[in-house]
């Protein structure tokens, strides 16, 4: 059972597509030993080109729109998007601005998302997602 | 020979988009150029087109998440000046503590940032689980752990109760323990020590020609602090003094190492302040007017322009608000956040530095690029640098428009 559950140690990595930083502190607080994710070998890595998920904050701003496709390019699969914040999803706050070509599903259609709500989401549901992402890449993986 | 690094926008040393370019001799930086307007999310014209002014106070939290007490409380203060609405006593109290954790929050935050970019990635970790005591504390006063969404118009939306007292004291004594240990780990440790001292250097005379604002330039030795040149909400009871790295170590370099020490001190400074500030709070009403649809309705009654000040804990933070009669929405709204003044201190700091010194120095001014990014000139494609000259028309013909 144990070592079913740890074959897939989740590597992320994090891009802020225009953030209020909120969300990202929130994913560092996951990450430090008060929830402390890394027991679960999940971390944050340097490169698209480790991870298995992507975790993207922010509204995706229309500078960033083009990085964010690329990111996702680079990306080994199988890959999943874990979108973290309310403006990831519909533009939160900021939806109707003149600069925004988010949110993230219209920037990448074909990609598998996993959404974790909030203005930021507490570092729970953000340990949540992950989780959620980890299940859909072991049944991925079994096909 | 010589050659160009660009950083950025995305790049693991970096938590937020923005783009650096060095030119390099070597291992020695010759050059900087910063390139932002990645994080640009056209947050004023949403404020002026889309929000009325009671929905933009919950926008400007959103400017930046980390000091999101700081930009609704800047716009609240000069709207409140245009309007004429007073808050009470003990709101403005409260308001003081509120600002006042957040700067324990933000430092720590960036204690262990620097650390991490440090490669020393133990201290991170200690210190994020000592900065989670004062989150537990926002969550248990706001109902929320990062954003706040306490600060109205005319005081302040939550109470801070009796039963929350004791447990803000608790949190008081528990950092003032902490305080020493990571006192200990900051400035004593020889690897710190050689990582920073002597290295970024921002001179006096720089950080006054470059107007750098809040520990940035209190560590240079220029004591600026708007807590105590133009005191708002309560501080005027508190005598804030600005604090110099030579009030610790006896000399003031302005290097990295002086800008670690700044910090550490005010998270002290700032327990002192709550802790009178618990003392002496008032008793009586947090909200001069319960009913928003109320306080909707004077302030787009009222005219007029008023600039709001407030010492964020990057620096000075400034929100230009003009309001019109029977106007919506703000009629003219200009956030200057203090990271906008900043970051133009990375040149002097980084000339001469070696590349592995680049993230240190970097994050040592504690750099906020969501807070940055306001301005952008786009016309088609073309792309376009504009001088000096052209920017000061730009800025008079702004002026005039504005004044109209």
């Amino acid at each position: 059972m144990i070592s079913k559950a740890f074959k897939r140690a989740l590597w992320v990595f994090h891009v802020n597509s225009g953030s209020c930083n909120g969300c990202d502190i929130e994913i560092i607080a996951a990450l430090t030993p008060r929830y402390d994710v890394e027991r679960f070998g999940i971390r944050l890595v340097g490169s698209p080109r480790h991870a298995d998920v992507i975790a993207f904050t922010g509204p995706v701003t229309s500078d960033m729109a083009d990085k964010v496709r690329r990111i996702y390019e680079q990306t080994p699969d199988p890959k999943v998007i874990l979108v973290v914040g309310s403006c990831g999803i519909s533009g939160g706050v900021f939806h109707e601005s003149y600069h925004l070509d988010g949110p993230i599903e219209r920037i990448i259609p074909e990609a598998k998302c996993f959404y974790v709500p909030g203005c930021p989401p507490r570092p729970e549901a953000i340990i949540q997602g992950v989780i959620k992402a980890w299940e859909y890449l072991e049944e991925v993986e079994k096909k | 020979m010589k050659y160009e690094v660009p950083i950025g926008p995305i790049h693991p040393a970096l938590k937020e988009p923005i783009m650096l370019r060095f030119t390099l001799e070597g291992e020695r930086i010759v050059d900087v150029d910063v390139i932002a307007s990645q994080n640009h999310r056209g947050i004023e014209w949403i404020g002026m087109n889309r929000n009325n002014p009671v929905q933009s106070i919950y926008l400007a939290e959103r400017i930046c998440g980390i000091c999101n007490f700081c930009h609704p409380s800047c716009l609240v203060m000069a709207v409140e000046e245009i309007a004429g609405i007073e808050s009470p006593e003990r709101a403005e109290y409260i308001r003081v503590i509120q600002g006042e954790l957040e700067r324990i929050h933000s430092h720590l935050l960036w204690a262990g940032v620097a650390a991490h970019e440090l490669g020393f990635d133990s201290l991170l970790h200690y210190v994020w689980v000592v900065r989670e005591k004062v989150m537990d504390i926002l969550e248990l006063v706001n109902g929320n752990r990062v954003t706040k969404a306490i600060i109205m118009y005319g005081g302040v939306r939550r109470d801070i109760k009796e039963e929350h007292i004791s447990k803000i004291k608790e949190m008081l004594e528990y950092y003032k323990q902490a305080f020493s240990k990571l006192a200990k780990l900051f400035l004593e440790d020889k690897t710190i020590k050689m990582r920073t001292r002597e290295i970024g250097i921002l001179p006096y005379e720089e950080a006054i020609k470059l107007a750098t604002v809040g520990p940035t330039t209190r560590a240079s030795g220029v004591k600026k602090d708007v807590r105590q040149d133009m005191p708002y909400f309560a501080y005027p009871d508190f005598e804030v003094k600005a604090i110099t790295p030579d009030m610790l170590t006896g000399e003031t370099i302005g290097d990295t190492y002086d800008r670690i020490v700044v910090r550490l001190l005010e998270v002290k400074q700032s327990i002192e302040i709550i802790e009178q500030a618990l003392e002496n709070m008032p008793k009586g009403d947090i909200l001069a007017e319960p009913k928003i649809i109320k306080v909707i309705n004077q302030i787009k009654k009222s005219e007029g322009e008023a600039v709001g000040r407030y010492e964020a804990p990057r620096g000075e933070d400034i929100h230009y608000v003009k309001l019109r009669e029977g106007f919506e929405y703000l009629y003219a709204w200009k956030v200057r956040a203090p990271t906008y003044i900043n970051i133009l201190s990375w040149r002097p700091m980084l000339l001469d530095m070696q590349i592995a010194d680049i993230p240190i120095v970097a994050a040592s001014i504690d750099p906020c690029i969501s807070c940055t990014n306001r301005v952008i000139v786009v016309k088609g494609t073309e792309e376009k640098i504009l001088t000096a000259e052209e920017l000061h028309k730009l800025s008079v013909q702004k002026t005039r428009r504005l004044r109209r």
